[in-house]
Formats: structure tokens, sequence, C-alpha cells
């Protein structure tokens, strides 16, 4: 049903812009309007969300520790797992962000007969979830060579290093294939793993049918309908330098492709790929494990109702008194 | 006993399936099958402590007797959970349900309930957080993953949430940190706003808010029962030995969960201490008002930890003691390490622990100033400070469960290591993705280990029960030790069950046991077993250390 319904919603965002581009020729409202609208609440709808977590205080330190903690000197610390200070808390959080340490961690567990639990290697979600992040992280880069001028010095170097086989005309990038193959990897487990189908919401469903989408609209551009590089920078530089002009030679395809990363970038802050923002506020990995050392505030704490010595004694004087305990007051 | 009704360990593992159902999981309608659920609290815990909704009544009845207005009280918590925990916040919003904690979860892998995977058990909150608190989900229900706070769904939170051990196993995994227990803690506080709680974690907290310990032992029994440890140390060493109650101006206030000088096998590591402390001279003292190390309000809300945590630091001002020292315990070190000193410091009157045997400073604790007993004896260890003899723990084959709290809530994985290889011969590890942060749960934690949840406790336990069973077979292992209370109640009838012929016991039972005490008379250990000698006097070799 999940899949059902996120194919519908694909299929309607695909059909929009070919029915109002292609059938009623709006041309400036899905090459300017709808863009802009969609960067705007992308940036908008992010600051939201990020000030809307920030907001919410952090009461208690609740690191998960994932090795040993510093506490004798002659015991080695764990820093990466079981950070110290802010500064390795931090290289933690790096690990996270640039290679997924968690993940990484992956394993799958199978039961055998005996009975027997034995745990095999989970490490194909990592390679999966690398490859795409990555991808999408270059091709965003090179992405880049659209809205600025004179192409810099970086992304030229990143998309050299992409090009790096120099196969195909017009030349295969590595993260073109990467991504189609990562996409559909992570879009296949989801279909054919029965515990992920059952995880699986629409919401899990769509953000990737969508990027699978931008990816196949995106390359078909490139490698066979062969897209007028020249009337798309025409585009993006006016976009970047809000002087918008619509070229003429820009295909239905491209129309198509740039309302579906309009609709992803429009979506972005409402969904789960806010897990961008929130994997830096995780409290279970963005602070160090130094409980003991150093005091944790909780802004909130509240007072709360205890049974004070002066009531447990009242209460158990007598028996205290004859078992020979020392006692606050003889009455 | 519910045991009786219990498949056969071959037979249960059989049933286990980790397909789930074809039809998804938004139906809530859970059956209560007995040994899978605890039962609810009696009213006069709830009254003592002043908390809501005390009455009679029992999950697997169909009405609960639930306030007229409980929907608006559950998501009027919910709505304040989420103002005042951003853990509870980015919870709720950032999970991308990649599955990577799904097989994580020592209660999914014991008995393939879908529900019991850790991304699914959130799920039960994060629905109704959807249909309620998130602009897509007020818009399109069900198919934003949205469900409505019905009776069924709350019950299906009771269901689950009191199936969840609080281990954060699952959050070692996850690729944004989201530790399930969390969840876990703020859909019990929810529950509880509601008087939807369990017995065995309401009556051992109004005991310990009364008496000072969850067992609910007065002062005076308090007092025998050390007796009682002290005159079992003089038949087995031949020393007599003091363990002073309520001293003040003593050096150290030492509190230790209350099984452990009320329960087996808590309670040969009870005399561990003893002994240690009396060897190495300790000024110490034991207190009757904070007899309790552990703390069930962890278990039912961040409030009631904070009520019973308290005790600590009051009690060690009025004794005017320099710092703590805390016994083995899982989730009481969770509180004190986590959330102690924001809860109850600054402990500006107590100060910063120096080991007075070895003078090494534990700068880590030099805020909560508290310390780990692990921590306290690795250091008398590696100072050579006390006499050891390994050969007296030859008789045990011995392995390390990693305790879920100190591992994953605080990372002491190398002190109790160092100590075991200090005092006994023959440690083996169980296999790497079972131990250290990656530890199983014994499945009774949290407040589950009942007898009448002995079915899911068996269950929960089976991953834990399994690596163990891996190590008897390889290396003959016949004991288990641990750091951890809960761990030392339940772990026998689990290995009972899944691992015959391996029994439980405290780190500092074999340190106990191994520790040569200035003019002591004995030929047992603590148990009563001969010392069976160094490895030639015996008939198997076996001195390869892993
Ligand atoms: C700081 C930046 C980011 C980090 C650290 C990060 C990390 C992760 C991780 C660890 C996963 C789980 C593994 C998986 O299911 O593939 C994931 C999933 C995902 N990420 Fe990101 N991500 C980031 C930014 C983004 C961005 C910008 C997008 C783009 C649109 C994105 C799209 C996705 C999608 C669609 C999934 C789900 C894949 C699935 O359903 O299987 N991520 N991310
Ligand atoms: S591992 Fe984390 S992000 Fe993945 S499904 Fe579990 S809770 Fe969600
Ligand atoms: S905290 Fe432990 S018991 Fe709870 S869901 Fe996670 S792995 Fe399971």
């Amino acid at each position: 049903m999940s899949i059902f319904y996120s194919l519908l919603a694909i299929t309607v965002l695909i059909l929009i812009p070919i029915v109002g581009v292609g059938g009623l020729g709006w041309r400036y409202l899905f090459g300017v309007i709808i863009p802009y609208a969609a960067f705007g609440l992308f940036i908008i709808g992010i600051i939201y969300r990020i000030l809307l977590w920030a907001k919410v205080p952090v009461p208690f330190k609740i690191t998960t520790t994932c090795g040993q903690q510093k506490s004798l000197p002659w015991i080695k610390n764990s820093k990466l797992e079981a950070p110290p200070n802010s500064f390795w808390t931090a290289m933690r959080m790096s690990s996270e962000v640039l290679f997924f340490r968690s993940l990484f961690r992956n394993s799958k567990a199978q039961l055998k007969p005996g009975p027997k639990l034995v745990y095999g290697s989970g490490i194909l979600l990592w390679l999966g979830a690398i490859c795409f992040h990555y991808s999408f992280l270059v091709i965003l880069i090179r992405h880049f060579r659209f809205f600025i001028g004179p192409t810099s010095k970086f992304i030229e170097i990143v998309s050299g290093l992409d090009s790096f086989f120099q196969i195909g005309l017009p030349i295969l990038y590595i993260t073109d294939l990467v991504i189609l193959i990562a996409l559909t990897y992570l879009l296949l487990r989801r279909f054919l793993s029965p515990q992920l189908k059952y995880i699986s919401l629409a919401a899990d469903y769509f953000p990737l049918f969508l990027l699978l989408c931008i990816a196949l609209s995106g390359t078909t551009m490139r490698y066979f309908t062969r897209i007028d590089i020249v009337a798309v920078k025409e585009l993006g530089m006016g976009l970047a330098g809000f002087h918008p002009v619509i070229p003429d030679n820009l295909s239905l395809m491209f129309f198509i492709h740039i309302f579906l990363v309009s609709s992803l970038i429009a979506y972005f802050p409402f969904s789960k790929l806010m897990h961008m923002g929130g994997i830096f506020l995780s409290p279970t990995r963005n602070m160090a494990n130094d409980n003991r050392k150093r005091r944790h505030i909780n802004p909130w704490n509240p007072k709360v109702e205890v049974h004070t010595y002066e009531e447990y004694e009242d209460e158990f004087r007598e028996v205290m008194k004859n078992a020979g305990l020392p006692l606050e007051k003889e009455e | 006993m519910a045991k009786d009704k219990i498949a056969k360990p071959e037979e249960l593992a059989d049933g286990i399936n980790y397909t789930p159902p074809k039809k998804d999981w938004f139906d809530p309608k859970v059956e209560f099958v007995r040994g899978r659920y605890n039962y609810a609290s009696t009213p006069s815990g709830l009254e003592y402590l002043g908390l809501p909704n005390p009455r009679k009544w029992q999950p697997d009845q169909e009405d609960w007797k639930l306030p007229k207005d409980w929907q608006k009280i559950v998501l009027k918590g919910f709505k304040e959970r989420l103002a005042k925990f951003r853990s509870f916040k980015i919870f709720m919003d950032i999970c991308v349900r990649c599955g990577a904690c799904a097989d994580k979860c020592h209660f999914f892998l014991g008995s393939g309930d879908p529900k019991n995977m850790p991304v699914l058990r959130a799920e039960l909150l994060r629905s109704v957080y959807r249909n309620d608190f998130t602009a897509f989900g007020r818009v399109l229900g069900k198919l934003a993953g949205g469900r409505e706070l019905t009776v069924d769904v709350l019950k299906e939170w009771f269901y689950y949430f009191y199936q969840c051990t609080e281990c954060r196993r699952c959050s070692v995994f996850c690729p944004y940190g989201i530790d399930t227990a969390e969840i876990t803690m703020m859909a019990r506080e929810l529950l509880s706003l509601i008087g939807c709680t369990i017995d065995w974690i309401t009556t051992p907290l109004a005991n310990c808010y009364r008496t000072g310990n969850h067992l609910g032992i007065q002062p005076h029994g308090f007092k025998d029962s050390i007796e009682f440890a002290l005159d079992d140390l003089y038949d087995l060493t031949g020393l007599k030995i003091e363990a002073p109650i309520n001293k003040k101006g003593a050096e150290i206030l030492f509190i230790v969960p209350s099984a452990d000088y009320f329960a087996n096998p808590h309670y040969f590591g009870f005399l561990g201490y003893l002994a240690l402390f009396h060897e190495i001279g300790l000024d110490y003292t034991f207190s009757t008002y904070a007899s309790e190390g552990g703390n069930f309000g962890l278990f039912h809300s961040h409030d009631m930890a904070k009520r019973l945590n308290a005790k600590m630091y009051a009690e060690a001002k009025r004794l005017k003691v320099k710092w703590l020292l805390g016994g083995e315990c899982g989730h009481m070190w969770r509180v004190v390490h986590q959330y102690m000193d924001t809860m109850n410091g600054p402990a500006d009157f107590l100060e910063e622990p120096i080991s007075p045997i070895t003078g090494t400073k534990f700068e880590n604790a030099k805020s909560t100033k508290m310390v780990h007993i692990c921590e306290f004896t690795s250091d008398l260890i590696y100072h050579n400070k006390i006499k050891l003899d390994p050969n007296r723990n030859n008789h045990w084959r011995v392995t390390f469960h990693d305790s879920c709290n100190p591992a994953r809530g605080m990372g002491l994985l190398e002190e109790p290591r160092y100590i075991l290889r200090s005092v006994c011969n023959n440690f083996y590890e169980m296999p790497e993705d079972t131990i250290r942060e990656k530890t199983f749960c014994c499945g009774s934690g949290a407040g589950l280990g009942t007898d009448e949840n002995l079915e899911m406790r068996l269950r929960g336990g089976f991953p834990r029960a399994n690596a163990v069973k891996y190590v008897h077979d390889k290396h003959d292992v016949n004991l288990l030790t641990c750091i951890c209370a809960i761990d030392k109640a339940t772990l026998p009838a689990l290995m009972d069950y899944w691992v015959p012929g391996v029994e439980v016991g405290a780190i500092h039972e074999l340190v106990g046991n191994a520790l040569v005490m200035e003019g002591e008379k004995r030929d047992t250990d603590f148990r009563g077993n001969r010392f069976i000698g160094p490895p030639e006097a015996q008939p198997k070799e076996g001195k390869e250390n892993v």
C-alpha cells in the first residue's frame, strides 16, 4: 500500500511538468518561480526545524558509550567511542557524519539449528549508504558549475576525479553509475527483505523513488537526449544572480528534472531527510563521556518530594534504638 | 509456577521466526499471554508515593479503569516531554527506518515478534507523534504513518514498553544514535501519568522511598544482615571483621544494591567486599537510610529516579564522609554516572575522591564524587596493595557478562576484566558480537525480572545464554560473572534453562576467594567449595587465558 501511494505521488510529480510545460507551456513557472519557491521553502524550513530542535533543552548527558571510559591512567581510554572531552566528541561526530561509524558496526543475526545464534556481516547497508551519500555529494558539487560563472578549480578537480576512467561519450561520471546502483540497492532491500518491508512507510519509499527519478532524468539528459549545456548554464546563472531568464532550447526532460529537484528540496525540511541536521544534535553522540568529571546542568531541574532522613528516623527511631544504631535525636 | 508451562528450550527456539507477517503493523491489538507480561501495580505503593490513578486492575482484563480524560492527559504529557527533552524530540523526528537496529534487540532475537524490533517499538510512539504533532500526519493520517491514540494503542504501548529492558544495545548500532531506551523511558512516564505501571517497579519504589531499600528491609533488619554476613566470614576465614553502619565521620560511604546483602549469589560478592575492606583497613560506613544502590525510579520516571537518588548525597552530607563508593550494580551506575550529579548535585560538600590506600586520585569522578568498586579494586591490584592467589579460583572456569548500563552508559569495560585476570587463571571471553558495547542484556532488566514474566525473560535472555553456551561448550566455562544485581538475580534461571551447569557470580566473589588475608584460616571459597590448588595439582590442564 505504501509502495503504491509513493509510486502514485511520483507519477503525479512527473505528470505535472509534462502537462505544465509540455502541454501548457508554462516555462517561466517551472523554470523560475517553482525553483525559487522550493529553495525558499528549503532554507526557511531547515532553519525552522533546526531552531525548533535547538530550542528544546538537553536535561541529561546520556552519551552512549561504545568503548572504554577514561578512568585510571593506566587503562587505555577508547577516545573515539567514549570521548573524554569535547575535542574527542567532535572527532566522534565527524566519524559518524563522514564515515557512518555506527552503521559500520552493522551485523546480521541468524538463528541456526542447535539453537545457535550467529552474527554475520551487515556491511552492505553501510556500503550502499556511503555510496549513495558520497555520490550525491559529488553530483551536488558538480552541479555548481551551472550556477557560478567560470568554473572553479575545486569543481574541476572533483569532476575530473569523477570522470577518471574516461570512458564513453560524453565521458561517464562514475558517481552517476554508483548513485543509480546504490539507490536501486536501497530500494530493493526495502522490497525484498521482509523485515524492512514491514517497517517501511510511504515516507521511506517516496524519497528513494524521488531520488531515483531525479538521477534517471539527469542521466538521460546527459547521456542520451544530450541537453544543451549552454542553455542550462544560462538559466542556472540567471537564477543564482537573481535576474532569471528562460532560454529557448531546454527540453521537457529538463523541466521534469528540475521539477523533481524542486520537489525534493521543498520536501526535505519536513521529512526524514532532516536526519542530515538531526545527526549533529543527537544527545547520545554529541556529548562527552565525562559525566562524573563535569557536572551537566538541567535547566528545568524539578523540585521533587523526598523522604528526608529526619522523617525516616522519626518512623524507625524505636527499632534503630533497640538495634543500637546511632541516632540524630534520642526522642 | 509459570515455569512448568514453558516449552523446552529446543522447542522454544524452534518457534522463533524472524520473518514478520505479511499484513502491516498498524493494527494495535495485542493479546496478553501469560508468561509474557508483568502484573499491574497494586494501589498501595502508588498511594504511598502519591502517584496517579491507584486502583485494582490487570493488563489481561478488558477494562483498565483509565481516567475519563486519559487521552488528554497522555497527549499533554507527550507534548510537555517533547519540549523538555531534546533527545525525545530528535528521536521522534529523524529515524530513517534503515533497519540497522532491527535485529540488535535481544527481545526480537528471542521472540521474533516484529514489534520488538527497536525501530518498531519506537514507531508505536512515533505513529501517535506523527498523528498529533506533525503537519503531514494531521493531514494525511495513516498514509503518513499516523495512528490515533486509542485504548488498543495504549495497551500495545504497555505491552511493548514493558518488553524493553532499556539496555541501549540498539543505540550503539543506530547511525544517529537513536536510543530506544530513551523512548521507552518517555513511554513509561506517559503510562505512569494514568497509572499504567507494573507492580515489580512501583512496590520496590515505595519500599525504597520508605525504608531506604527496594526490599523494604528496616534499619534493624539491615544490621542483622550485615552481622549475619560477618558471622559467615568468621566461619569461613576465622577472622573477626567489622562493618560500621551509620558511622559519622567515616571517610567513605559505601552503597550497594540491597540484593547484595539479601540474595544469592550476590551475597558471595558482598562477603568479598567485606573481606577486602577489612584487609586494606578501609575507613568506611554503610547507611541504613541509603541502603539501596539500585534505583527502580529509573524504570518509572525521571522524577522518581531523582526522589530515590537524593538519599545518597543527603546521607553523605549527614554522615560527613569525604566521598562515595558504589558496589556492583548496573542501573545504579547508569543513574550515578549519568544522572546523579545533574539531578541532585552539586556535591560541593564532598571531597574529590582519593584512594586512601594507593593515593590515586579518581580524576574521572571529581565532580560526582562517587567511585565504582571495580575502579577502586583494580587500582588496588595495579598498585600491588593486596595479595592475591588466583589458584584459589581454579575450580572456576570463568566468563564475564558486561552488564548493559556499565557498558553502554558508562564505558566500564576494562576494569572488571583487569580484576578477573588478576584473581583467576581461567578466563574466557564470549564471542565478540556479544560482549563489551555489544553485550546482550540478561533479558530481565528495567523492572521486568518477575516470575510471571518468565517466558519473556527466557526469550530475551536467549542471545546472552547462547553466547554463554558457546564458551561452555568450547572451554567448559562453569561460572558467569557480572557486576549487576539484576543479572545476578535473573541469570541463574536463564542458565538453568538454556545452559545448565553454569553458575553465576560476582567479580568481588572471586576477589574475595583469591584475597590472601592476614591471619586467615581457610580452605574453601565463599560457597564452601574446596580450593583445588595450583594447576599442577589438577587433573586437567587449562591455563590458556584468552
Ligand atoms: C550530514 C549529512 C548526511 C548524513 C551524515 C547522512 C547519513 C545517513 C545515514 C547514516 C543513513 C542510513 C543508511 C541508509 O539507510 O542509507 C541515511 C539514509 C538516507 N539518507 Fe542521508 N545523510 C546525510 C544527508 C543526506 C542528504 C542531503 C540526503 C538527500 C536527499 C540524504 C538522503 C538519505 C536517504 C534518502 C536515506 C534513506 C535511505 C533508505 O531509505 O534506505 N541524506 N543517511
Ligand atoms: S537504526 Fe536508527 S535510523 Fe535506523 S531504523 Fe533503527 S532507529 Fe531508525
Ligand atoms: S533498549 Fe534494548 S531492549 Fe530496548 S529496544 Fe533497544 S535493544 Fe531492545
